[in-house]
């Protein structure tokens, strides 16, 4: 499993002139985590609208790379917006999940891909939505894993053509409760 | 001119270069033009608060949108519009209406019924157009206030503009 502050931080190290619009609760922490930068637009709200706003920007924008950094309950809200993505298809955008399966700001329930729902098969049944990768799979999260899958998703915002790719993450909360207690973890 | 091609005449003249839309039958001359503008990003979503991220993306990378909606699309984007009132992107959305004039569908009425008091609540500055020769007019004045003064305006469109809805065999 990946630690998303960890993950996030690789993703970033080498950005250059990457933008970078990161959905409401940890993801925005997680970006934030990495320094502040001009080229970061920030959600604390809007839960839904992340994967939309990289593609404005994406068509606004179409010589620079945008990617689009969220969770996997924020993912879920948009889930249609990957049809219209996918009907664009703009090569200079990636979304990338970052999947801890429950909802964090609100207490940690459990979400959707908790329960099995496989937002890279989502993706991949959308066919024109992205060329989705399954970058890293729950069996071989290992540091040569995230190197080859961050080359990748580096390539594929380039060259292939609009990216979506689930991380699955370590999961700090114990247990599957619902209506978990706001300890503050994220 | 008919009116959906005057809208367009002014979508040309601010250089509007996206136009998000779920499809409505009241737009269908309008959405024809932009689908078949190849300066012009034409973005069906699947839902209309799709639409609302989508300018705000737009904004964000320096370009000018407009979304295309039906009234019962309105109430879909309600807490997307959040991001319009925080953000203070430009924001111009074109509204057929229903559920007012010789509405046969009782579904429309009750999101038909509030919309202008929605968008209002939701921060738009709100015109109303009812006669076709008013629309040149109305909307040339909400490009300027949306896109001069980065604005969130909204222009319904009556249904009495856009005429009875026929369902024929």
């Amino acid at each position: 499993m990946l630690d998303r502050r960890e993950f996030v931080q690789k993703l970033l190290v080498d950005r250059k002139d990457l933008l970078v619009v990161s959905g409401l609760g940890s993801p925005t922490y997680d970006v934030a985590a990495c320094g502040d930068h001009p080229l970061n637009f920030y959600l604390w709200g809007a839960m839904g609208g992340a994967a939309m706003i990289g593609l404005g920007l994406a068509l606004a924008q179409p010589s620079l790379r945008v990617l689009v950094l969220t969770g996997d309950g924020e993912a879920l809200m948009g889930l249609g917006s990957l049809a219209t993505i996918g009907v664009k298809r703009p090569v200079n955008l990636a979304i990338v999940v970052l999947d801890n399966q429950h909802y964090g700001e609100t207490g940690m329930q459990p979400s959707h891909t908790r329960a099995g729902i496989d937002l890279v098969a989502v993706a991949k049944a959308l066919k024109r939505c992205c060329a989705p990768h399954a970058a890293f799979s729950r069996r071989s999260c290992d540091q040569a894993s995230v190197h080859g899958g961050i080359a990748q998703i580096d390539s594929n915002i380039a060259v292939v053509g609009a990216t979506l790719v689930v991380a699955p993450l370590r999961v700090r909360a114990p247990g599957d409760r619902i209506n978990g207690a706001r300890s503050g973890q994220s | 001119m008919y009116w959906p091609d005057l809208i367009y005449a002014q979508f040309r003249r601010v250089g509007i270069r996206q136009v998000g839309y779920v499809p409505d039958a009241g737009h269908s001359r309008l959405i024809e033009l932009c689908v078949n503008d190849p300066n012009i990003h034409d973005v069906v979503l699947t839902t209309e608060e799709e639409g609302v991220g989508l300018v705000a993306g737009a904004a964000l990378g320096g370009e000018r949108a407009a979304l295309l909606m039906q009234s019962s699309g309105v109430g879909n984007c309600i807490n997307m519009f959040s991001l319009m009132r925080n953000c203070g992107f430009p924001c111009l959305v074109l509204i057929t209406m229903r559920g007012e004039f010789a509405e046969f569908n009782p579904w429309q009425v009750p999101m038909g019924s509030i919309t202008e008091a929605t968008l209002k609540l939701c921060g738009f500055l709100t015109y109303r157009v009812g006669e076709p020769d008013d629309v040149d007019d109305i909307v040339g004045g909400g490009c300027d206030m949306a896109f001069g003064g980065d604005l969130q305006v909204a222009i319904v469109l009556s249904q009495r503009l856009i005429g009875r809805k026929e369902w024929t065999k």
